[in-house]
């Protein structure tokens, strides 16, 4: 049989989808350790982005961390995290959390930037204006720059997701739940349906997030900054 | 060095370098026409960006994992790799092509067309040339994410620096996956260093306080 | 009343931007700070709704200090418009200009109330109310923006270069909507800007400033023509300023009769140029009837420059004599009927007459 068939295979065996370790409670897994480092790291940087941007202190550090986390393998990270981890730690915890924590801190950074270049991106003159009619820093930041922030924090998060998905994936190899199973165990097992399977239906899930922020970027941003171009 | 000899480790970077670094090329041959047009057919932009945009946000070890679907290789095949890089390079490079084509002023553009040139031959010898600050830019960071993504490749036995990371993490010893990721943070900055000289040498005219 | 009582303005890099500024700008007036950059214009206007701190000197607002009041509620109780309108652009225009009533903590159908008569007065429309700045063309924008400090009603407005950014068709427009505004309201506007013409042309008071924060001259606009305080305010004010000054000039210029004909009138040869008007009197131009005469049509009619009211300025009146292709300038009254027609000669006769 071919690649091709055994894949089809797999992915149409009811078998597949249900059950403790089915594609279904593995999706559900993967969402929630996706969502819950993408809260984590959004809890941390969306705050300190906004503060880099209203404040223009610590600039350095919200332009360049991005650009340095991009150039380290993801995968190298997660094995030091485990190895450095794993003797400290007991029970369940101790395989989740050294990947979790792993997602958290690669996804700090995209979302920093955005949020940073995002505020810093206000226009001076929307700012003096704001000032000038009597709004206090704080009135500012949450009326002026963090709206019109907006665009670039999502697209900041959508980064970070896609990111958290793909490491959410590989992080299988240390014993992480979630979609990253199918293509980790399919590949120990030589069975190469389940693991092409699996990628299917993890690329499909990585699609549908996107889509899915996409519309919630839709929803925050004004259709102000969106629209361009004087209409008659 | 960390238990790794220095003959094997400049082996892996050599091969890290190439499933890494031709793909770029290649991505980036792709890119160039994909980008001039997404940023001169108005109604073809939009899809264009977004349809070589959305290849980016399929996993890395999934794609590495479904190419032998569609080329019919083998799994343990480079081409698998290959490709797929490319495919992250050109979802990357088209936009930023098609911003550095949008980023020629257009003054110039109609000075251009009006001293005679031909469309294709001033998109070669003006609109290119001023577009290359912006896809050099663009090109770094797909070259940068690129060094970091390969490694992915050794979890379905594609050797690269990768491979040390799995190396030592199936014998617990934490030496060759600090030497692979440092190995790889080394080439991802060579290879950013290197486009961004090559950017320079391409761009005389940015240069400020040249001595005339 | 706004009093500038000995303000200095000192940045930390050791730059004065204002020095030593004593100034009183009237109550209910347009007054203009004008001045080539660098001599802190800007900077004078911003220490009054404290967007900057002076570094000695105060500033007296109808005599209460206004370092006496925190600065953001301060601000809310004066208009601020700037160059590039500063519209938040996640906000439409509605949304905009209820900014301020908002800040204010009026609730959300009075704020909505007052924003909607603002966008009327500044001359926008309803539907433009529900669009987004960036939907706007610039003057559109900057309508926006002087509707948006105009929306609480209040008694101070400052605007720093407000139409420097708009093409001179509209800045004109927008020029006199300000003056129509003002008065309709009875606000008192400081009004910063570089261009000595919209200075001349829009203020009740104009006050030049020159480099390194200096106050050269404060005075009405005919007074700096007729008598500019020195050198700098000479050059600043412009090399034809004996001709603009007529702008300012109220002079006693009887109109002489014009004999007028209406189309389909015949006009006999050699009458030479003869004036066109409709029905009511109003005139539609001048016909050449030097060697051609017969009943009047339309396509002998030609259009000409400008036309003075009873009772305008020299200037005006100088214009309409000098762009008629008769010389005769054409003078209407309130309602655009022909009243007579004057000969450059009259209006400078006028002048002497009044200068004597």
């Amino acid at each position: 049989m071919n690649a091709l068939a055994l894949t089809w295979e797999w992915l149409t065996d009811p078998a597949s989808w249900t059950g403790a370790g089915g594609i279904l409670a593995q999706s559900v897994a993967h969402l929630r350790y996706s969502f819950l480092a993408l809260l984590a790291a959004a809890l941390v940087a969306v705050p300190v982005g906004l503060w880099v941007g209203h404040t223009g202190r610590g600039r350095w550090l919200a332009v360049n961390a991005a650009g340095a986390v991009r150039a380290v393998p993801s995968l190298g990270v997660l094995f030091i995290a485990v190895l450095l981890l794993l003797p400290r730690l007991r029970g369940e915890l101790a395989f989740e959390l050294p990947a979790l924590i792993v997602l958290v801190l690669l996804a700090v950074p995209p979302v920093l930037a955005g949020t940073y270049a995002g505020v810093q991106a206000t226009d001076p003159a929307a700012r003096d204006a704001a000032r000038g009619m009597g709004m206090t820093g704080t009135q500012v930041l949450r009326l002026v720059e963090i709206p019109g922030a907006m665009p670039l924090i999502m697209s900041g998060l959508r980064a970070a997701m896609l990111q958290i998905i793909g490491t959410a994936t590989i992080a299988a190899i240390v014993g992480l739940g979630g979609l990253g199973r199918f293509l980790i165990d399919g590949q120990a097992s030589r069975d190469y349906g389940q693991m092409a399977g699996g990628a299917v239906v993890v690329a499909l899930l990585a699609l549908a997030v996107d889509i899915a922020l996409a519309a919630v970027q839709r929803l925050v941003v004004s259709p102000g900054l969106t629209t361009a171009g004087p209409g008659r | 060095m960390g238990g790794v000899a220095w003959a094997e480790l400049g082996a892996l970077m050599l091969r890290h370098l190439y499933l890494a670094g031709v793909p770029l090329l290649v991505g980036l041959a792709v890119s160039l026409p994909l980008g001039w047009l997404a940023s001169r057919v108005r109604w073809l932009g939009p899809p264009l960006i977004a349809g070589t945009g959305l290849m980016y946000t399929i996993p890395s070890l999934a794609l590495f994992i479904l190419l032998p679907l569609v080329l019919g290789t083998q799994i343990l095949d480079d081409a698998n790799v290959l490709v797929a890089m490319t495919i992250y390079a050109v979802a990357l490079l088209t936009r930023t092509v098609a911003d550095g084509f949008t980023s020629v002023p257009g003054h110039v553009r109609q000075a251009a067309t009006a001293m005679g040139y031909g469309e294709l031959r001033r998109v070669v010898a003006v609109d290119l040339p001023l577009a290359v600050p912006v896809v050099a830019a663009g090109l770094r960071v797909a070259a940068v994410s690129n060094v970091s993504m390969v490694s992915v490749a050794a979890l379905i036995g594609v050797s690269q620096l990768g491979s040390l990371f799995t190396d030592g993490f199936n014998r617990n010893a934490m030496g060759p996956i600090v030497v692979g990721v440092m190995a790889s943070v080394v080439l991802a900055l060579l290879l950013d260093a290197t486009i961004a000289l090559l950017a320079r040498l391409l761009t005389p005219w940015l240069r400020r306080g040249v001595p005339a | 009343m706004i009093r500038f009582d000995s303000v200095t303005k000192t940045y930390d890099d050791g730059t004065t931007a204002v020095d030593e500024l004593s100034l009183e700008i009237p109550g209910g007036r347009i007054t203009v700070l004008v001045g080539p950059s660098g001599c802190g214009k800007t900077t004078s206007l911003r220490m009054i709704n404290r967007m900057v701190e002076p570094t000695s000197g105060r500033i007296l607002i109808d005599g209460e200090d206004v370092s006496d009041r925190p600065a953001a509620q301060l601000r809310r109780s004066i208009g601020y418009v700037i160059q590039q309108a500063g519209l938040f652009p996640h906000r439409t225009v509605l949304s905009n200009v209820m900014t301020v009533p908002r800040l204010l903590g009026w609730d959300r159908a009075r704020a909505r109330a007052a924003a909607t008569e603002a966008i009327e007065k500044a001359g926008l429309t309803a539907q433009q109310a529900g669009r987004y700045p960036s939907q706007l063309s610039g003057g559109q924008q900057q309508r926006v923006g002087v509707a948006r400090a105009l929306a609480s009603g209040p008694q101070i407005v400052l605007m720093d270069e407000p139409y420097s950014a708009v093409d001179p068709i509209v800045r004109a427009e927008l020029q006199d909507e300000l003056r129509r505004l003002q008065g309709e309201l009875g606000i008192t506007v400081v009004l910063v800007t570089h261009d000595i013409d919209e200075a001349l042309s829009l203020g009740d008071m104009v006050a030049v400033m020159r480099y390194g924060g200096h106050l050269a001259q404060f005075a009405t606009p005919a007074e700096l023509l007729a008598r500019p305080a020195d050198d700098f305010v000479a050059s600043f004010v412009g090399k034809d300023r004996g001709y603009r000054a007529l702008g300012f000039a109220d002079v006693a210029v009887s109109p002489r009769p014009e004999r007028t004909v209406r189309l389909g009138e015949a006009v006999p040869a050699g009458s030479g140029w003869v004036l066109a008007v409709d029905d009511a009197g109003r005139p539609l131009g001048w016909a050449d009837a030097r060697s051609w005469g017969g009943p009047l049509t339309e396509s002998r009619v030609r259009r000409f420059g400008t036309i003075a009211r009873l009772g305008e300025s020299a200037r005006l009146l100088l214009d309409a004599a000098l762009s008629s292709p008769s010389r005769r300038g054409v003078v209407v009254d309130e309602h655009g009927a022909v009243v007579g027609t004057v000969l450059a000669d009259d209006v400078l006769d006028a002048l002497d007459a009044r200068s004597t």
